[in-house]
């Protein structure tokens, strides 16, 4: 199977509507697929990999912690616009720190989480093949 | 062109199903395929056969019916995610027995598979287009 | 790459994340609410730079459902349902602001 390079792009918060948790339903199974992946997170979809997210007060499923699994699938390229963090006056520390390990750098443990200006979001979003948007 | 979809969204509460259906429609008239529709979200409502409107509205789920998309063992190519499927009450004949359910309500020309059809769709087409909310 | 924007930008940020991002070659084709950002009305600014060099579309349809056809906003570009496959084979890779 050939590979083709997918960005998933998320711009809405977690728990208001299904599209973040669906979201990141897809990605896990699209590791199996052994595709280029990219996640972007833009507008709220930057309060998706806010770190302390606690839903003990809705009675719904927190399923931030499964973002730290991504590494594990290789999936690595997380993208995260710099003027929407900025805007919600959020900076990077408050992300999730979430890390992969380098095959090709000895494991080297290497964050995850890039945050781009709108103009390299840009330019890796004309890089790809499909998009898919949640 | 090789040409798949991704819904979002249910009928009647919001225009994406229409709107694809309208995009789906005339890529299929200029010649192009349809490789697969993936209805994900609230879009596998979309696959309802108890979907009943006034007399006077369009039937979405018919109009996608009616499209006849299908591979070419006579598959139905209107897919709908299982996961997203069972969690808003919609199940097919074997869904339905697995889980004890004591009916089904998926539509005959769709089909009821699991998420990689949509990262498949993606690899095996030449565009794949989105409409959601 | 062909950016789809299907709200109103008097009600969602869609069309402003689009145009943020948005390359030197890429078009809008405004579908469902987004052509309301086609009309000509207070946010026409936004998309004005970018119509004049040809690169916005709206879907003729929902423009006409919404009573819109004679206040469009200048250099917008009108297409069916068959224009819109079109500038899907066209332009690559779509990318939908919903």
């Amino acid at each position: 199977m050939s590979t083709k390079k997918f960005m998933y792009l998320n711009r809405r918060s977690s728990f208001g509507t299904v599209y973040a948790l669906e979201s990141l339903e897809v990605v896990l199974i699209a590791a199996a697929f052994e595709q280029d992946v990219s996640l972007a997170f833009i507008d709220d979809g930057v309060y998706q990999i806010v770190e302390g997210q606690n839903t003990d007060g809705i009675g719904m499923k927190n399923f931030s912690k499964t973002y730290h699994a991504l590494g594990d699938y290789e999936i690595n390229k997380l993208y995260v616009s710099a003027e929407s963090l900025e805007e919600r006056g959020l900076t990077e520390e408050d992300l999730m720190p979430l890390v992969y390990e380098d095959e090709d750098d000895d494991w080297e443990e290497k964050p995850s989480v890039k945050i781009v200006s709108n103009a390299e979001l840009s330019k890796i979003m004309s890089e790809q093949d499909v998009c898919l948007s949640f | 062109m090789k040409i798949s979809i991704q819904i979002n969204e249910g009928p009647y509460q919001h225009q994406a199903s229409d709107t694809a259906y309208q995009f789906a429609k005339a890529a299929i008239e200029k010649g192009h395929e349809i490789f697969r529709v993936f209805f994900y979200h609230d879009g596998v409502n979309n696959a309802s056969r108890f979907t009943v409107p006034p007399q006077d509205d369009r039937n979405v789920v018919n109009q996608w019916a009616d499209l006849d998309i299908k591979d070419a063992e006579g598959n139905p190519e209107l897919v709908v995610c299982v996961a997203a499927a069972l969690r808003r009450g919609m199940l097919d004949e074997s869904e339905a027995s697995k889980n004890g359910v004591d009916m089904n309500n998926i539509h005959p020309a769709f089909r009821i598979s699991g998420l990689g059809q949509l990262i498949e769709a993606g690899i095996q087409s030449d565009r794949l287009v989105v409409f959601g909310d | 790459m062909l950016h789809t924007v299907n709200k109103s930008s008097f009600e969602r940020n869609s069309l402003q994340s689009c145009l943020n991002t948005i390359d030197d070659t890429s078009v809008i084709l405004l579908i469902e609410d987004g052509v309301i950002s086609a009309a000509k009305n207070n946010n026409s600014s936004m998309i004005a730079d970018l119509a004049t060099q040809g690169r916005v579309y709206a879907l003729k349809g929902d423009v006409e459902a919404r009573g819109i056809s004679s206040k469009l906003a200048d250099n917008i570009k009108l297409v069916d349902y068959a224009g819109f496959v079109d500038l899907v084979v066209e332009h690559g890779t779509a990318v939908s602001w919903v």
